[in-house]
């Protein structure tokens, strides 16, 4: 699974970074995470909130720190 | 056949218990809101004069009472402004937003992204994304402009301290002018037609358009959504405001009464643009400043330079340039200081002439 946390940087965006891995950890799943913070990149996923989380090509989240338990159904746990 | 019906009615039930619930601890919640907000002057008299050994009309005394009956007081009415506007915000996205304002035509797009500003919820530190999503989609970039100086400016953090600490008028009054320069300021800045200033990679952007499930919301839902919002917000103003007070308090008991007047009063003709002057560099957020501003009031300085300065403080941000200077040339960022600056001293020419 291939999983992108969209931000610049700020502290929403550094939390839900934390608890993406956080859950991963817990959960055992397999994922990649890779943090992305260009401006031109996040502008390319055609998001305009952030913090965003992409699953798999699919954004789960615009614009806001998700909860824990919706990481884990978006991670099918 | 039969688990199948009563499923989904068992859970209805659950939710329904939830709402009752959420409903009943809201109101004893409002109840208890009340009672301590009723007894805070008192509180805060007996506190200084009674549990501490100050003087009653000291100086010291004055700015201690002001601290401790301000403090409680605009933490209680943030607590309830940013919950109710939490709610309101679970109902509009960007998304939404943007779908609504690509198709409107200028003026009436200046005036609803204007609105749609105070109430769609966004952070700061997304303005950039959003500024791409918005003129990609065929948004005019003088409606954008709108949106983004009437998200900042307008906010409930500043709404609820200056309903607090200074009445419903004033806060009316801030809303409206808000409103005003937001829309007037974001119509200019369409008419002259500054689109080339724009970087050029932004409008080269292919934004990808992923699919997204809309959220449905149950009312529980949004309780938490305003809940969170209480959380995050003051969470993260509560030192300003409590630096703000403390400010305010220091004005309130040492600063001579009428000292303001000769230097933010109506009657000098540069206290309005002085006040622009100090306020476009100065960065704060609503909650440090206003209660700083409630002060000086109180001292005799005139509510249209005092609006003039918490509008600079907090519409123009040398961050924000910084994080706008990524999508727009300098030409169009000195523009939008310009024209926002000149809107904000309009508003503060023509309070300090009407009232």
């Amino acid at each position: 699974m291939e999983i992108k946390v969209l931000g610049p940087g700020c502290a929403k965006c550094t939390k839900t970074e934390k608890l993406v891995q956080e859950v991963i950890k817990e959960t055992g799943v397999d994922a990649t995470v890779e943090k992305i913070t260009d401006m031109m990149q996040i502008a390319s996923y055609g998001v305009f909130g952030t913090p965003s989380v992409i699953i798999d090509n699919e954004v789960k989240c615009t614009g806001k720190v998700p909860k824990k338990a919706d990481i884990k159904k978006w991670l099918g746990k | 056949m039969e688990p199948k019906t009563t499923q989904p009615i068992q859970g209805e039930e659950k939710i329904n218990k939830m709402m009752a619930l959420n409903l009943l601890m809201a109101a004893i919640g409002v109840y208890l809101w009340w009672t301590v907000y009723r007894v805070l002057p008192d509180l805060s008299k007996w506190l200084t004069y009674k549990l501490l050994p100050i003087q009653e009309g000291s100086h010291l005394g004055s700015s201690i009472e002001f601290f401790l009956y301000d403090t409680p007081k605009v933490m209680m009415l943030l607590f309830l402004v940013v919950f109710g506007v939490g709610i309101l915000r679970s109902f509009f996205t960007p998304e939404k937003t943007r779908a609504f304002l690509s198709g409107k035509s200028e003026f009436a797009g200046n005036i609803f992204a204007a609105l749609l500003g105070i109430v769609t919820p966004f952070c700061s530190c997304s303005a950039v994304p959003l500024f791409i999503g918005f003129v990609t989609a065929g948004v005019p970039l003088g409606v954008t402009f709108s949106f983004l100086i009437a998200a900042p400016m307008v906010n409930e953090i500043a709404l609820g301290l200056l309903y607090g600490l200074l009445g419903w008028k004033v806060a009316a009054i801030y809303l409206g002018t808000g409103l005003f320069i937001a829309i007037s300021a974001g119509w200019v800045i369409g008419r002259l037609k500054l689109e080339n200033h724009i970087e050029d990679w932004v409008t080269q952007t292919n934004a990808a358009n992923l699919t997204m499930e809309e959220e449905k919301l149950t009312w529980n839902d949004r309780i938490i959504y305003g809940w969170d919002a209480v959380k995050e917000i003051i969470g993260r103003v509560w030192i300003y405001v409590i630096l703000g007070i403390a400010v305010g308090a220091g004005i309130h008991g040492f600063v001579p009464e009428g000292v303001m007047a000769s230097i933010m009063g109506k009657d000098s003709w540069w206290s309005v643009p002085l006040s622009v002057a100090i306020g476009v560099p100065m960065y704060s957020n609503a909650a440090g400043v206003i209660p700083v501003v409630e002060a000086l009031l109180g001292k005799g300085a005139a509510l249209g330079s005092v609006l003039a300065f918490m509008m600079s403080v907090i519409a123009l941000s040398l961050p924000e340039m910084v994080i706008l200077r990524k999508v727009l040339k300098p030409k169009l960022i000195a523009v939008f200081v310009g024209v926002v600056a000149s809107g904000i001293l309009f508003v503060g020419y023509l309070f300090n002439m009407i009232l």
